[in-house]
């Protein structure tokens, strides 16, 4: 004890406690921050719609209603098709932690087999668009016209580079890179959540297909030419850096410069 | 040979080489022996924050040499072009011809994409340094009379540095460039009577337009960094001239300059730091990627992407363009768009203006016309020092702003909650700044009184015989004492007595009274440092509290 209040009062004294204090609030958010979900097991089953119901039943029917007919809590999923729920469900939108602006994407609670059940059972409420094959959303489009499609109908809220962006209200585009292909062709078809919806009648297969092969290949695959990319986000990260990393090393060396200083001897 | 040098040969034997012949060779035409004699023995006071400036230097010359490279390869033409260089993405793409060699620079010529984003990098150095050494100008009251005309010339090139980043970032033509552009248009729209005729001037017609990128161009590579080498020349002779300021301390007075001599040590300081900015410069530009302009994509005016924002210095303005509520008035057919006027023309002029302003309004207020080239220590001049937290303060928050979405986005916060917190933030929180840095130089003027007075408590604490503990205190050296102590406390200004000796009411000059009260807001509240006696007195005595 005799040594700790003796250099209470070293410079580095604050230095110290700060770092305790920062390594306590981390520890205890860590202690007290919230397990991840449980996942629901495998349920094989080979009549996909009875099964998909029982699915519907259990997990979703609380808020969309019994017959998928919507409630106070949820919307009608009558007519939104198979490609929505595998959309929503396999991107682990739903079901929903709790209500809010916008159901954020989480790790999911069903395997395929059981999505594609409660899609098979959604989709016998009312038709809608169904689950595109792999074909329609190869990477094998025109990455050139992807871009040009892109940068008019989705750079606007997903950022240029498909970071995402802000929109009203605590509702947001969510980032796009490490999204399935698939999930990002049906995002397109089903316009889910506050994203409109691009229907084949709008956007041709094929632009689609354009698009999810340039969102793949530059926002997801390409490496940043110019060195670190400061998450992609444009000048706000960059004058971030600038004013901490950047001008802290050109300070720092100025304090350094000064401190090596042959002192003029007034003694 | 011998003639000419004569007057030297007292001070020992000159070398008889080839570098002797030369430099006698120009002295006998230039003259320069006698003028260098005279100002390399110039002495500088060294401290770290003297340097800032010389970062805002190194870091022009920087991008002037970048700048000069990116000229012979940058086409500054709206001409449209088919892209067919090596970045595949965006091949067969219609462009301008300007966005296409910016392309090149990037994927097609050596070492292209490195210089660009040194150039990049250096600006963003170069305005944050500019900004940070007027921070040290502003707090340690260096703008004082002989010095308010530099501080003017240094307020000017930190305009036209702001004025030629955002020309250069909408060069390239880019969607981030021309969205950028696009904004300024809206701005020259908003100004009333004029705004419309401003713009067809400056496009040359609708917007974009074929005209804006050419003169743009010219603007940013030839007006504006003609005007700022020229103002920078000015900067430099005029600290040459009236010499650098210096910290108090022992020995030094408003008559001398304490420090180094221009040669050998100070030169090779600065040289050497030269370089360092230079390697930090380089390093971020080939580590750190900045304005990836491939991929935003060309401008077409119907494209815009989300985290649209202007580069950091112009972000304020971009901040409160955002947290502007929506009012317009319509007379007589004409709108006058307040949601645009306001944020992007009032409120940058009101804020600019007051920097400029500064030295003559705090002369005007404390009425001295002496001399200054001893700094004030921040905490001396409280007002002063909570002025300029305000000021930085409401910059922050106009800052912040324009970074809304991007700060929604990462901290899961609804957006519009963030722009009504910034409204009343830009209200609240340049008085908030104010009174806390007022009272936190308050406070350090009590420490360093108490300091002055009872010594640097060591921590070590001892047991009297009878059982008391005392803390030691050691007293300061004289160094630090006279340091501590060496700042004046001016008496706030007195209004003249209502009546003069016969009796007649007298006449105030008009402001005098607005004077007087600002006066007493400067100086009326005020820790009196330790006098002399008080000193004495305490020091006499135990030695201990």
């Amino acid at each position: 004890m005799k040594k700790l209040s003796a250099r209470r009062r070293h410079p580095l004294a604050a230095i110290v406690v700060l770092l305790f204090a920062l390594a306590a609030t981390g520890g205890l958010y860590a202690a007290f921050a919230p397990a991840k979900s449980a996942q629901a097991e495998d349920a094989p089953s080979s009549l996909a719609v009875e099964e998909g119901k029982k699915l519907f039943l259990s997990g979703c029917s609380s808020c969309h209603g019994q017959a998928g007919q919507g409630t106070s809590d949820g919307p009608s999923l009558i007519g939104v098709g198979a490609a929505a729920v595998d959309f929503q469900v396999m991107t682990g939108r739903m079901p929903m932690q709790q209500q809010g602006p916008q159901a954020p994407r989480k790790p999911t609670a069903y395997t395929q087999a059981q999505a594609d059940q409660i899609a098979a059972f959604v989709a016998s409420l009312g038709a809608g668009p169904s689950v595109p094959n792999r074909d329609e959303y190869a990477l094998n489009g025109n990455i050139q016209e992807g871009g040009e499609l892109f940068r008019t109908n989705c750079s606007q809220c997903h950022n240029f580079s498909g970071e995402g962006g802000a929109l009203p209200e605590g509702k947001f585009a969510p980032p796009l890179k490490d999204v399935d292909p698939k999930h990002i062709y049906e995002a397109m078809l089903t316009g889910p959540q506050n994203m409109p919806s691009f229907p084949d009648a709008i956007m041709p297969p094929e632009q689609k297909k354009n698009i999810v092969t340039y969102i793949t290949g530059v926002t997801k695959d390409e490496p940043n030419p110019g060195g670190l990319g400061l998450g992609r986000l444009g000048p706000v990260s960059e004058g971030l850096f600038v004013w901490t990393i950047g001008l802290g090393l050109v300070i720092a060396v100025t304090i350094w410069i000064a401190a090596r200083t042959p002192k003029a001897r007034t003694k | 040979m011998a003639s000419t040098h004569a007057d030297s040969a007292a001070t020992g034997p000159i070398p008889d080489n080839a570098a002797t012949k030369t430099a006698d060779y120009f002295d006998e035409r230039l003259g320069f022996y006698g003028v260098a004699k005279k100002n390399l023995r110039k002495v500088f006071p060294d401290h770290w924050s003297f340097m800032l400036g010389e970062v805002a230097l190194y870091s022009f010359i920087i991008i002037l040499l970048t700048g000069v490279w990116l000229t012979l390869f940058f086409k500054p033409s709206m001409e449209e072009v088919v892209y067919s260089g090596s970045y595949v993405p965006l091949q067969g793409i219609h462009m301008s011809e300007a966005y296409a060699s910016t392309l090149d620079i990037s994927f097609d010529i050596r070492g292209g994409l490195a210089i660009r984003q040194i150039h990049h990098w250096a600006a963003l150095i170069f305005v944050s340094s500019l900004f940070v050494h007027m921070f040290r100008i502003f707090f340690t009251g260096a703008f004082r009379k002989p010095r308010e005309m530099n501080w003017l010339f240094g307020f000017l090139l930190l305009v036209l540095a702001m004025v030629n980043g955002f020309t250069g970032y909408s060069l390239p033509d880019d969607l981030l460039s021309g969205t950028g552009l696009r904004i300024a248009e809206g701005v020259v729209l908003a100004i009333p009577l004029v705004g419309t005729y401003l713009q067809f001037f400056l496009f040359g017609g609708q917007f974009p337009g074929h005209d804006i990128v050419p003169r743009l161009f010219t603007i940013h590579v030839l007006l504006v960094p003609a005007i700022m080498v020229a103002l920078v020349t000015v900067h430099l002779a005029l600290v040459f001239y009236q010499k650098h300021t210096q910290w108090p301390g022992a020995g030094k007075t408003e008559k001398n300059v304490v420090g180094l001599p221009l040669l050998p040590v100070y030169t090779a300081k600065a040289g050497g730091f030269f370089f360092i900015v230079f390697g930090i410069t380089a390093l971020l530009g080939g580590l750190v990627q900045i304005n990836p302009i491939w991929s935003y994509g060309p401008y077409t005016p119907d494209q815009i992407t989300a985290g649209s924002q202007p580069d950091w210095y112009i972000g304020f303005l971009e901040g409160s363009l955002r947290i502007m509520p929506n009012w317009e008035t319509n007379l007589w057919g004409h709108t006058i768009s307040w949601n645009v006027l306001i944020p992007s023309l009032v409120v940058p002029g009101v804020m600019f203006t007051f920097i400029a302003a500064y030295p003559w309004l705090e002369a005007w207020v404390t009425g001295d016309k002496r001399e200054h080239h001893i700094l004030d220590r921040p905490r001396n001049v409280p007002v002063r020092t909570g002025f300029g937290a305000a000021w930085i303060a409401m910059y922050l928050v106009l800052w912040i702003a324009g970074g809304n979405d991007i700060i929604a986005t990462h901290f899961h916060l609804s957006i519009n909650s963030i722009t009504w917190t910034m409204r009343v933030l830009f209200f609240v929180a340049p008085v908030l700044a104010f009174v806390v840095a007022r009272r936190i130089a308050m406070a350090l003027q009590r420490r360093d009184r108490d300091k002055v007075l009872h010594g640097r408590e060591t921590g070590i604490i001892k047991k009297l015989p009878h059982g008391e503990f005392i803390e030691i205190h050691e007293p300061l050296d004289a160094e630090k004492l006279h340091v501590l102590t060496a700042h004046e406390q001016p008496a706030p200004a007195e209004l003249p007595p209502a009546v003069d000796e016969n009796g007649v009411a007298r006449k105030l000059k008009p402001g005098q009274k607005l004077r007087v009260r600002l006066s007493k807001f400067y100086f009326a509240e005020q820790i009196e440092k330790p006098t002399a006696e008080e000193f004495k007195e305490i020091t006499s005595g135990h030695g201990h509290h």
